[in-house]
């Protein structure tokens, strides 16, 4: 896990030092476009998270062995951060080039949404006591709320081609360098995700020894 | 003929087992005794062998089938310890409810004989809600018998009934174990159970701690099972 | 067939309950007619306006009325451990859930179907000439709430919290579905016809209808089942 951070580190701070010193300003943007490149990979991030949580909630649903319902929600939680992220550098985004800290932009939009899913996710946690009925619950709403997703990106992009509004980075045609940025800065979130990812799970294992020894208290 | 079968059953919540490692087979026509103090895994065990809940480890089979097939759910009769009855409806209508579930031939027919089996004939367009505690306990038998089931699984059944009602509810469950159901009992009130079985399993904290038939010693002392065996 | 039989059962048992307690159904209906009322002394809009709205207004109306139909739909099976009862019966769980759907959708039709002529009174709107798109339009939808709706009150019917978690889970999961509504319910209830873009609308509810119903049904067993 050190190796991972340190890896992580390390790219990172490679990035940056390309991003902010070899890259060139974009043409009509001027510096600020290279939020992008933690904009657009914390998305990224984030959905693999969201991804992976459903996968785990399935498995869970199948074995029904608590360690999954743990993967599941500490890759939830690390898609949460990841996902606010992402809103919050394209807000900041949207205030420098707009003017506006909001717009209703089909993807800001639809993270927002998916977001506010997650976020009822943790929510559900909060209400259920007993681990193997809360681990079947938050199990269930992970996987209505990843097949939500798709539904949700298609539906505001569909919204928003009838009423247009300001867009967070409109695409268009990318240098090649900014795209091998994007994906080269995506590996150390990625990395930085399965640390935080591995670092709940562990949170997780000692909650329910604790819990464990709790009972074994209390029963004497 | 094995009415019932336990394969290795385990009930976990969380990490906590609530039932460990339980194996045993009921014959058809017995009367089961489940026995066990407050909190050893009696209401678990006859939730899982009754298809309300499912076994972390290992299998419940019931005439040699999963309980959860819809054929098998149609032989067994519940009595829990809710009433299992709606309050806004009439004992009536409840009852026939119940019957179109279960697939009953002529429910209003069957609804009206049982109403006279338990007394509530009288009563039978009253709304339960209405009903004194007594009634409600008879209604939750009729409930539980209506469709003729061939195994009944009734938890607690004597606790917090009337007269009037144990009388009935003994009367029924001997015509029952006449008729060849299979009955499992879990209580804790020795005396009533164990005078009507003809088999004990004893349940200490999760694990099967005795299994065999009553004796004439259990039914004159039966402080003995838990003397020998709860000490365990 | 056992399987239709055991739906139409226990959404007639939800509807005869219903119908003699009334409990919800009050509180959906007079929430709707109110928030229709207060908006047009709120706002007081003019035709242009309304005729913007509309889609909008509706389905924010019966989308809180509709949560107020199905937040009661597994709780009130645990008083007198009922739906103990239902489980242990022969009644498998996906037609459990799809009978208590079809009794929710049945009451939440009627909110509706009351709240459109109040609305098409007080706001002007001709209502009635596309009516029955608009009526495929309520039902798609209806149903899409009702399914997300009832799935979500099956898992939360035994927390504390309640009241509170239904609407906080449900609503993010509905965007879509309600987005497709309003977009096709303000140029139907306009009085003009469905066409070229709207139908995209359409298939998208239907999508969103078949998506979710066959999740729930391959999900309803586990949550009922412990």
């Amino acid at each position: 896990m050190i190796f991972l951070t340190g890896l992580a580190a390390v790219l990172l701070g490679r990035n940056l030092y390309v991003m902010l010193l070899r890259l060139p300003d974009e043409a009509m943007q001027g510096p600020i476009y290279r939020i992008i490149f933690f904009h657009v990979p914390s998305a990224w991030t984030a959905f693999t998270g969201f991804f992976a949580a459903m996968v785990a909630s399935i498995i869970f649903l199948a074995k029904k062995d608590l360690r999954f319902d743990a993967l599941a929600v500490s890759v939830t939680e690390v898609g949460l951060a990841f996902g606010a992220a992402n809103l919050i550098t394209g807000m900041i985004w949207g205030r420098i080039i707009w003017g506006i800290w909001w717009t209703w932009d089909p993807r800001l939009t639809s993270m927002l949404i998916c977001w506010l899913l997650y976020l009822g996710y943790l929510m559900l946690r909060r209400a259920v006591e007993e681990p193997i009925e809360r681990a079947k619950l938050s199990a269930v709403l992970s996987i209505f709320a990843f097949a939500d997703v798709p539904v949700v990106f298609f539906s505001i992009k569909w919204w928003r081609t009838q009423h247009p509004q300001p867009v967070v980075w409109a695409g268009g045609s990318m240098d090649l360098a900014m795209w091998n940025m994007l994906f080269l800065n995506w590996v150390p979130l990625l990395l930085l995700g399965v640390v935080l990812v591995a670092v709940r799970m562990r949170q997780e294992e000692a909650e329910r020894e604790l819990a464990a020894l709790r009972r074994r208290a209390h029963a004497l | 003929m094995i009415a019932l079968q336990a394969q290795g059953v385990w009930k976990y919540y969380g990490d906590y087992p609530a039932l460990r490692d339980l194996n045993f087979t009921v014959d058809t026509g017995s009367c089961l005794a489940l026995l066990g103090r407050n909190g050893a895994g009696k209401t678990t065990l006859l939730r899982i062998l009754a298809g309300l809940s499912k076994p972390t480890r290992g299998r419940a089979t019931l005439f040699g089938q999963e309980v959860r097939e819809q054929g098998t759910r149609r032989r067994i009769g519940v009595l829990g310890h809710g009433i299992g009855v709606y309050d806004e409806l009439s004992a009536f209508e409840n009852l026939c409810l119940f019957g179109r579930l279960y697939g009953v031939q002529d429910p209003q027919k069957e609804a009206i004989e049982w109403l006279r089996r338990v007394g509530l004939d009288r009563v039978k367009d009253g709304l339960v809600r209405e009903f004194s505690r007594g009634m409600r306990q008879r209604l939750a038998v009729a409930r539980a018998f209506l469709h003729s089931p061939s195994v009944l699984f009734l938890d607690e059944p004597f606790t917090a009934l009337d007269d009037r009602a144990v009388t009935i509810l003994q009367d029924l469950l001997q015509d029952a174990r006449s008729e060849g159901r299979t009955i499992i009992i879990s209580t804790h009130q020795l005396p009533e159970a164990l005078r009507l079985a003809t088999h004990v399993l004893l349940i200490n904290q999760g694990r099967l701690a005795f299994c065999g038939q009553r004796t004439s010693e259990m039914v004159d002392n039966p402080g003995v099972l838990y003397r020998l065996f709860a000490e365990a | 067939m056992a399987f239709v039989r055991h739906i139409l059962v226990v959404a007639w048992k939800d509807l005869h309950l219903e119908l003699r307690t009334k409990e919800v159904i009050n509180a959906s209906l007079s929430f709707a007619l109110v928030i229709l009322l207060l908006f047009s002394f709120a706002f007081d809009p003019t035709a242009e306006q309304t005729r913007e709205i509309s889609g909008g207004l509706l389905w924010l109306v019966f989308a809180f009325a509709g949560t107020l139909i199905v937040n009661r739909s597994f709780s009130r099976e645990l008083s007198n451990d009922c739906l103990d009862a239902l489980i242990v019966s022969p009644v498998s769980g996906a037609a459990l859930f799809l009978g208590k759907c079809l009794g929710n959708v049945t009451l939440l039709l009627a909110v509706e179907l009351i709240s459109l002529p109040v609305f098409g009174a007080f706001y002007n709107v001709p209502w009635t000439r596309q009516f029955c798109p608009l009526f495929l339009v309520l039902g798609l939808a209806s149903w899409g709430l009702a399914i997300i709706g009832t799935m979500f009150s099956a898992l939360t019917a035994n927390l504390k919290l309640r009241e509170l978690m239904l609407p906080v889970l449900v609503y993010p999961l509905m965007i879509p579905g309600l987005m497709a509504a309003i977009q096709l319910t303000t140029p139907l209830v306009a009085g003009q016809p469905l066409s070229g873009d709207l139908l995209g609308w359409l298939k998208l509810l239907v999508g969103f209808d078949v998506i979710f119903t066959a999740l729930a049904l391959a999900l309803v067993e586990t949550i009922l089942v412990g």
